[in-house]
Formats: structure tokens, C-alpha cells, sequence
């Protein structure tokens, strides 16, 4: 019978090291992983020893690895075949690996046996040359680099049954999605809040997102972008984002009719933090987070940031603080947001901009200005009208179109 | 009706049909457009970038909606000339390319470019070696068919792909208008950096076509206008099309993993029986794609041919669709070594998934019939 692939080996790095909390993190990400899979229905998931083990059950290995490969709390993984502890049959599972890594058969490669199951009567060394010569001789522009070699072909035998594992995909490393408690991200739609997003998932934490819309001055396809973003990240997260979509028309409007105009963008911001900060308590978040990045803009200067972080006493979490703009621009490309934040549509930091806005900001003057506003209300009507959604990267696509695809 | 022409065109899907009408009416707007009607297209227009790019196993972005075949192979043989034309002037092809490739680079010829026209064996494929010497340090392109329109040839595109990665300024462009569905091609593995598609040859419509990009390549358009596609092809979006192709590509696909098989099974027949057949030269490789036979019966003029299987309502075809009315021997018959007689008497027939084992009965019984009496008749 030709082997197949029929499970992928996962494995979990920093997990590792959390004590006697372990078997948490360990439960939380077999969870995630039964998530993200769960259009693969006949694939089990499994976990022994500091490894788990997505069994695939038929299921296709490419489609599992691609929805694995992105997942939190996976340090690397590897499809992996499984043969009875019998020699012959383990030489021909090894045979089909090789060809499999190196479908041209040209390359090198080395055998790496562990005998973790000692009553199985090969011992490693011995395994090693058995495989090895096993390969050799069928096959014909593949050779043995035991120092640098193109494919390692991993091989345990245990006691239920032996792997062998040929190829490794690295996973993001981190920490499973859910283990790090909850987080409102302030999601704008340009370059860095998405990437803020992804370095805070890459945490363990349970993200939702809060975005500004202020129709008719930013538009549909403005608010659309952001939803897209979400979905984006919920690939990450491998689970539903809830996104919170503040009216923020108003509020907008009477800051620019009543704060001079230099002041503007800081009160703003006061105000956004405070609605955020409500929408986040009211959702049983322990904490915000954005995307702001130390000196890049006037609001994100350290005086802006001291002036507006004021109003609130929840953890303002700055993933990208001490990031350059270059920096987070290569994270964007390499999680697929950027081609959507750049689409060009106003947000809600940009529409009222006045001509010049205050680098260095003070809190008393901040504060002498909003005696002109009636903040409270202000706040309070903007989360009463707040109105949530669920969005999943999983459906991409929308309902109205689901028939025509 | 059996109708075995399928490499000059498909009967489109019925669903393929449905989803272009309801497209058509339901989301007229141009994507364009800043209302709720544009951003409708517009978005339905992503989707369906999106659905084609995981069909193909790439990026979104790489993923340019065109008319069609030629139009693809067009933009990715002028625009990468045009684009990489101080660098240097040399391009590479074979020839036995369909037309709207080898009259591009006829065109490009007389505009000053240096084409290379690779030879084939007599299977219809190029040398390795051949491919290896004719890159010179002012090769800008290499352009070949993957499944020959004609013969049903298989090139070995992901050998040539390894190869061409060591001249990474050298790029390679592969006509897959025939092999879609049903010879595999992975494209991120053969290194391709552009891959034209054509809707019709998988029951889509006509007037729609995809022209896969690789990401980092640069293309010198061939529209001025908008900034439609990347920029790459201005004009008001065929967004109706462009979605009917994608859900006839993904049933093609999915009927490629149940029924491949079954058309290697029933050109295997028709191969077999050919083979009783007196006056009957196989023109199509052993290593061969899975929809097409060539074949030619010397002294019997295809016209001929092609009429009597017509009478029976038999539709076949002399040699590509799109050069089969002038009456010169078939090009890529002759570049494979074939006489002048031979290259003059090919008849094509190609498959889709969507034809049966007792069509291909009914055509080889016919067959067997219809050569012998007509070769009597000419042979007087």
C-alpha cells in the first residue's frame, strides 16, 4: 500500500516553559486548532507528550497545513506519516517522504531515527543507515549531506506506532489566542492598527476591535475596508472578531464647532478614548490598544500621548511604539493587510484635520477646552448607538454574491 | 450532437450562464463609481479576484481580470518587451506557439526585437538544451505553450521554470489557455511569473480571460485610460464575466479530480482504434495531455473530413480554431518534422469533461467507417 500523509505533527515552543499553567495553554490551543479546522470535519485533534497531533482522516494535508501555518502558539509543524513498527514498512514510508520533499529526486538528505520505544529491536544508529541505504539505492540523484543536507527525514518510533516527518513549516510562535484575556483594539483602517492587532494576537489575547465611522464625511467603502481588516486578523485569530462601529458624526462635529482648531485633533482623541475605554468595560476587556508609534504623527508624540492618555486608567497597550514605519509596513505585507490599508478612503483621523495641530499639547489646556463641551453626553450617546458585528475570515464572501461564486 | 471541438471552444455551464446573468442585472454598476451600486460591483469584483486567486493557489493581486487568451498573451509578451526594452531586445519562443503568441512576436520582430524560435521534437516539445543555449544576456522573456492547442503536447514548464531561475532578469510567460483543468500546473512551483487563461476553454464565456501576474513583476500596458486592474488594463471592468469564469473554473476543477481519468481512458480508445485504422498517422505524443488527438489521414483533405463527421453531427476540427480557414498545412504539425502532406491532413479532436464513453463509441465506429470508404473513393 503507498503511504499517505495521515496526521501533522505540531509543535509549541514557549509553551513549554509556563509551569504548572501548561496544561491550560496546552487545552487552549488543541481548542484554537479544533477551531480554525473545523471545515476539515473528519480531521481529530490529539494532543501527547508536548506534541499534538491533527489527524487528517482523508482530509487534504496542504489545505491543513496553510489554515495551521498561521496559528498562534505553533512553533513549527510537519506532516507526518505513520507505519507500523515494522522495518520493511518503515523504509518504504521514508522512500515516499523523500520523494514527496524532493519531487525531482535531486537534493540531499540525512535520517534522523529516535528510538523512543527500546524494545523495538533497530537500534537509532542502525535505523539511520537502514533508512538511509534504503533511499540510496532507490533512488537516483539523491544524496547523503549530513551537515547541511536539503531534507531531514525525522523518524520516532514510539510504542502505539513511528513517524516520519520530512518537511517542517514554521508556525508564528506566540501564545494560543484566548489565554492572554481581552483587549478592544482601536482599528482605524491604515497601516498600523491592523499590525497592532496581529503583535497583540500574537500575545494570546482575546482581540475585538472599535472603529470611528462618521458618515457622510467618511464613507462606506471606508467602514467596508475596516471589516475586511477585521476579517483579516480574525484569520489570525482563528475565531470570530467582534468589531464595534462608533457613530461618531457627532461628536466629531461639535468638537470642531466648539475647540480651536490646534486642539482639535487632541481633544478628539480624548473623546475616542473615553468611548473606546467605555466600549471595552462594558465588554469585559482589560485593556486598549492602537497602533501608535513613538514621534510618527503630532498625535503621537510623547506629550500627545501624555495629554490624551489622561482621560482614561485602563492600559493603553502600544505594540508598535518603538517601531519604525518601515518595520511595521514588512509585518503588513507579510500578514496581508497592507494592500488594504492603502486603498485610499478617508478615515476619522483624517476628515476636519485643521492646517496646523499641536505637537507638544498640555493637559491643562486640554482640559480647559473641554469645559466647553459636554463631554459626558457627548460619550454616552456615541456607545449607546454603538452597534457590534461578527466578522470571520472564513466567509469571504458576502451573502448577496454566495450564489453567484 | 457530439461535440468533440472543445480546444477551440466550450459549451459554457449552465451555472456559469446563470451567474453571469444575474451579475449582469443584479450588479450593473461600474466599479468604479463612488455610490452603493459601484461599491457593490466593486466588491463583488474583489470576491471574485479573491475566489480566482485561491482556484489558483496565488495572491489576489496577481490575479488580472482580461478578454480573453489572446489579449493575456498579448499583455504578457508586449508589456514585458516593451517594459525591459533597454535592457535588452532579445525574447525566446517556440514554434509551435498558438497564433495570438507567435503573431505577437512576428509583430514585435519587425519593431526591431531579436526572437529566438525554439524548435520541437517530433513530440512537439522543446529541448532542455535548447532553451539553456538560447538565453543571451539580452534576453528579456522566455514564452512557451504548456498543452499545445493542436496536439495536446505537455511542455515541461516546470523544468524550464528551474532553469530560468538561475537568469532571475530572464521572465517566463506560459500560454495555459488549453491545460486549465486538465493538465496540472503549479505555478508558484514552476517559477512562472506571468500564465494566461481563457474562459471559454472552460465553460465560462467569451470575452473573458485571466492573466496571472507573479508579484514584483512590472508589465508596460497595452490600454491608456483608467486605472482599472492594477493599472495594468484600463476600461470599465467585466465584472459579470470575470465572475462566471471563476465558477466555471471551480467546476472545472472539481470535475477535473473526479473525471481526468475518464478522458485519458477515452482518447486512450480512440488512440487504440486509430491504430486499425489504414491510412491513419498518429500525430499526438504518447506523453500527451488528456483531451486532445491529432491525427491525419495523408491524401484525404481535413475539409473532407471534417464535413463527413459533420453530416452525422460530428464536430471536429482541422487545426486551431484560429487558423483553420486558411488551407496551409498546420504550422506546429510542420515544425514537428511532419511532411508537407501530413502537416496538410491533421484533424483535431478535443474532449471536455463533459462528453461520454458511447460519444466516443459512436466517433470511432464512424470512424472506422467513414476513412476506408473515403480513402477508395480518393485513391482511385
Amino acid at each position: 500500500m503507498q503511504p499517505v500523509y495521515d496526521h501533522i505533527l505540531i509543535r509549541y515552543a514557549e509553551l513549554s516553559l509556563k509551569g504548572k499553567n501548561r496544561s491550560h495553554f496546552e487545552k487552549r490551543l488543541q481548542l484554537n486548532v479544533r477551531t480554525a479546522l473545523r471545515n476539515f470535519e473528519n480531521v481529530k485533534v490529539k494532543r501527547s507528550f508536548g506534541r499534538m497531533f491533527v489527524e487528517l482522516n482523508g482530509e487534504d494535508v496542504q489545505g491543513v497545513s496553510d489554515t495551521l501555518k498561521d496559528l498562534f502558539g505553533i512553533h513549527s509543524l510537519s506532516p507526518a506519516l505513520k507505519t507500523n513498527n515494522k522495518l520493511e514498512e518503515i523504509k518504504e514510508a521514508a522512500l515516499f517522504a523523500i520523494k514527496d520533499a524532493l519531487p525531482d529526486e535531486v537534493g540531499t538528505f540525512k535520517v534522523s531515527a529516535r528510538r523512543i520505544d527500546k524494545t523495538f529491536p533497530v537500534q537509532s544508529q542502525k535505523l539511520n543507515y537502514e533508512l538511509g541505504s534504503h533511499i540510496l539505492q532507490n533512488t537516483d540523484q539523491i544524496t547523503v549531506d549530513v551537515h547541511n543536507p536539503d531534507v531531514e527525514v525525522k523518524v520516532e518510533v514510539r510504542q502505539e506506532a513511528t513517524y516520519l516527518t520530512c518537511k517542517t513549516v514554521k508556525g508564528p510562535g506566540g501564545l494560543p489566542i484566548g489565554t492572554g484575556g481581552r483587549v478592544m483594539l482601536m482599528l482605524s483602517g491604515g497601516i498600523d492598527s491592523p499590525v497592532a492587532g496581529y503583535q497583540m494576537l500574537k500575545r494570546g489575547v482575546d482581540l475585538q476591535a472599535i472603529h470611528f465611522h462618521s458618515p457622510p464625511f467618511t464613507n462606506e467603502r471606508a467602514l467596508q475596508k475596516v471589516k475586511d481588516l477585521t476579517k483579516v486578523l480574525s484569520r489570525y485569530a482563528g475565531m470570530d472578531i467582534t468589531l464595534h462601529v462608533v457613530p461618531f458624526t457627532e461628536a466629531q462635529k461639535k468638537i470642531h464647532e466648539v475647540v480651536p482648531g490646534e486642539y482639535e485633533m487632541t481633544i478628539m482623541r480624548r473623546v475616542m478614548l473615553r468611548i473606546a475605554e467605555k466600549v471595552a468595560a462594558n465588554n469585559k476587556a482589560l485593556a486598549l490598544a492602537n497602533g501608535e508609534s513613538l514621534g510618527q504623527v503630532a498625535s503621537q508624540t510623547l506629550d500627545s500621548m501624555f495629554t490624551i492618555n489622561e482621560v482614561t486608567t485602563m492600559p493603553v497597550l502600544r505594540p508598535l511604539v518603538a517601531m519604525d514605519k518601515l518595520e511595521v509596513i514588512d509585518i503588513a505585507h507579510k500578514i496581508d493587510t497592507y494592500e488594504l490599508s492603502i486603498l485610499p478612503y478617508e478615515d476619522c483621523c483624517t476628515i476636519f484635520l485643521p492646517p496646523q495641530t499641536k505637537t507638544k499639547p498640555n493637559r491643562t489646556k486640554a482640559n480647559r477646552f473641554e469645559g466647553n463641551l459636554e463631554i459626558d453626553a457627548l460619550v454616552e450617546d456615541a456607545v449607546e448607538r454603538t452597534y457590534k458585528q461578527k466578522l470571520s475570515a472564513s466567509e469571504e464572501t458576502d451573502k448577496e454574491f454566495e450564489d453567484l461564486f | 450532437m457530439i461535440y468533440f471541438d472543445n480546444s477551440a471552444t466550450t459549451r459554457p455551464y449552465k451555472e456559469a450562464v446563470d451567474t453571469f446573468v444575474k451579475a449582469t442585472v443584479d450588479f450593473f454598476g461600474n466599479p468604479s463609481s463612488l455610490h452603493p451600486a459601484g461599491k457593490q460591483a466593486e466588491r463583488l469584483l474583489v470576491q471574485t479576484r479573491e475566489r480566482a486567486a485561491a482556484l489558483l493557489r496565488v495572491h489576489p493581486k496577481e490575479v488580472l481580470f482580461t478578454s480573453g487568451g489572446t489579449e493575456s498573451n498579448n499583455l504578457a509578451i508586449k508589456g514585458t518587451a516593451y517594459q525591459h526594452q533597454s535592457r535588452g531586445k532579445h525574447l525566446i519562443t517556440s514554434e509551435v506557439e498558438h497564433a495570438s503568441s507567435y503573431e505577437t512576436f512576428k509583430q514585435l520582430e519587425q519593431e526591431g526585437f531579436t526572437v529566438t524560435y525554439l524548435p520541437v521534437s517530433r513530440f512537439g516539445i522543446v529541448h532542455i538544451e535548447d532553451v539553456k543555449k538560447a538565453i543571451r544576456p539580452d534576453t528579456t522573456l522566455v514564452s512557451l505553450i504548456h498543452v499545445n492547442n493542436e496536439l495536446g503536447s505537455i511542455n515541461p514548464i516546470e523544468v524550464i521554470g528551474k532553469i530560468l531561475q538561475e537568469h532571475p532578469k530572464v521572465l517566463f510567460h506560459v500560454d495555459h489557455v488549453q491545460g486549465v483543468g486538465k493538465v496540472p500546473l503549479d505555478l508558484k512551483k514552476a517559477n512562472v511569473d506571468f500564465c494566461s487563461l481563457s474562459s471559454h476553454k472552460f465553460h465560462g464565456l467569451k470575452g473573458s480571460g485571466m492573466l496571472y501576474t507573479r508579484s514584483g513583476t512590472k508589465l508596460s500596458p497595452m490600454f491608456a485610460g483608467g486605472s482599472q486592474e492594477h493599472q495594468l488594463r484600463a476600461g470599465t471592468e467585466n465584472v459579470a464575466g470575470a465572475t462566471a469564469m471563476v465558477k466555471a473554473l471551480r467546476m472545472t476543477q472539481e470535475a477535473a479530480w473526479e473525471k481526468t481519468d475518464h478522458l485519458y481512458r477515452m482518447t486512450e480508445k480512440l488512440i487504440e482504434a486509430l491504430k486499425s485504422v489504414d491510412g491513419v498517422y498518429m500525430n499526438t505524443p504518447s506523453e500527451r495531455a488528456p483531451h486532445i488527438v491529432n491525427f491525419s489521414v495523408p491524401g484525404l483533405k481535413p475539409e473532407v473530413l471534417v464535413q463527413s463527421y459533420g453530416e452525422k453531427g460530428i464536430y471536429v476540427s482541422t487545426k486551431s480554431a484560429c487558423s483553420s480557414k486558411f488551407a496551409e498545412p498546420s504550422r506546429v504539425l510542420l515544425a514537428c518534422g511532419f511532411s508537407h502532406e501530413r502537416a496538410a491532413s491533421g484533424v483535431r479532436v478535443s474532449l471536455s469533461f463533459e462528453n461520454t464513453e458511447e460519444e466516443m463509441s459512436t466517433f470511432i465506429d464512424y470512424t472506422k467507417e467513414m476513412i476506408p470508404s473515403l480513402l477508395k473513393v480518393v485513391n482511385k
